[in-house]
């Protein structure tokens, strides 16, 4: 296929809204709604049909998604994990920075 | 294609009870899943992992895997012999992603999604996919075509959704940072019954650079320093991706120090900065007159660097 493609690029701020982020976590929107009312979701925005959901949290609801499904994990603990694991990737960027990873 | 010993790949025997494979799974689950496992090739092996459990722990599956017997062996040439799989029904769909892990030996044994349900009856849109990208740095500053192979499903000449290899060329546009997603409209999973294409999106990540190391829209540079250099001050030239500068280093710079290049990291609105990460570097005392000079400054500059210490 020689067709170049251009796609659009999703920001780590909101461009996403509910409906949208659910398919691209081929999810139910009731799967999202359940995530930012346990708060491990941030998305932009007042109410749901404002919402805006941007690139960073898509990667942190597919992370999400993986551990709950392939450690069978529970919603309480896998919020922990996450959180665990934004600090783990919060302290690579530092050791980065200075120049140790 | 290549057989693949599912009990083997699990460490159980054949005759290991549900109990004992669930078991194994949890195991190796937790040692291989790609957000916390060490290992090297932790996702290969996830995959592996996942494709084996999702057979053994199905017993209609099971039962029709071990119908092949125990004759054959991981990575030996394999077909699957016509009607193997007569009287056997397997259920469960292949949703999202997992379908797309899955090898060609699974599918020709398992298959994919069903195929399309009558005329002009089911119509869904297909699901989205998502995909990881590996671009250069330099990518990020002048924009680029990159050609990229994935595993994704598709529809063949006969209307079934398979998986199957993909190449795409995709514009890499100016200033994007890792961590970013690209969303290719209608490029992820084809709709059933001529509903619309889902979107593909590639998150994007750095390969990682000989010189310089990225932290969202800025760049981290170290740069070494002769200690007079470093000591004395000096004007320096210091490369930068956009070509090499000139930058002055003050008196008295200790080793840690950063300078900030301002608008020399990712290209953007704003774009980021460079900062060089000042390093002292120390020539090396193998000739007589280095060793010399060394102890000169030794014996006339009075210094103790462990003073702070207390020593």
């Amino acid at each position: 296929m020689d067709e170049i493609l251009t796609g659009v690029v999703v920001d780590e701020t909101g461009t996403l809204t509910l409906a949208e982020f659910a398919c691209a976590c081929g999810t139910e929107t009731t799967w999202v709604l359940d995530l930012v009312a346990e708060e491990v979701l941030h998305p932009a925005g007042g109410d749901p049909e404002g919402w805006r959901f941007g690139g960073q949290e898509l990667t942190r609801a597919r992370r999400f998604q993986r551990l709950q499904r392939d450690l069978g994990a529970n919603l309480d603990a896998v919020a922990v994990i996450l959180e665990l694991l934004d600090e783990i990737d919060l302290l690579k960027g530092r050791l980065r920075r200075a120049g140790l990873e | 294609m290549e057989f693949k010993d599912y009990y083997r790949i699990m460490g159980v025997a054949r005759e290991a009870s549900q109990d004992e494979i669930k078991r194994a799974y949890r195991q190796l689950a937790r040692k291989y899943h790609p957000d916390v496992s060490k290992e090297p090739d932790a996702e290969v092996r996830f995959k592996e992992v996942g494709e084996a459990y999702e057979v053994l722990k199905d017993p209609e599956k099971r039962a029709a895997y071990d119908q092949l017997g125990s004759n054959w062996k991981s990575g030996q040439d394999f077909h699957p012999p016509p009607d193997w799989n007569t009287g056997f029904e397997f259920s469960g769909g292949f949703g999202g992603n997992g379908a797309a892990d899955f090898s060609d030996f699974f599918s020709s044994l398992f298959g994919g999604a069903p195929r399309q349900r009558g005329s002009g009856g089911y119509k869904a849109r297909g699901e989205d996919h998502h995909a990881k990208i590996l671009i250069d740095l330099e990518d990020a500053f002048s924009g680029a075509t990159r050609t990229l192979s994935l595993r994704a499903p598709q529809l063949d000449s006969q209307g079934r959704m398979v998986v199957a290899n993909r190449t795409l060329n995709v514009n890499i546009p100016k200033g994007i940072r890792a961590g970013q997603h690209i969303r290719l409209a209608g490029q992820g999973t084809p709709g059933m019954g001529g509903g619309a294409a889902g979107d593909l999106y590639l998150e994007v990540d750095f390969k990682p650079h000989s010189l310089y190391r990225a932290e969202g829209r800025d760049l981290y540079l170290d740069l070494p320093l002769a200690p007079w250099e470093a000591a004395l001050g000096a004007t320096v030239t210091a490369p930068t991706p956009g070509g090499s500068v000139q930058v002055k280093v003050l008196p008295n710079t200790q080793a840690g120090r950063k300078l900030r290049l301002k608008g020399r990291g990712i290209p953007g609105g704003p774009p980021g900065d460079l900062y060089l990460v000042l390093q002292v570097a120390l020539p090396s005392a193998d000739s007589e007159l280095a060793k010399t000079i060394y102890q000169t400054m030794a014996r006339d500059l009075a210094f103790n660097p462990r003073r702070s210490l207390g020593v």
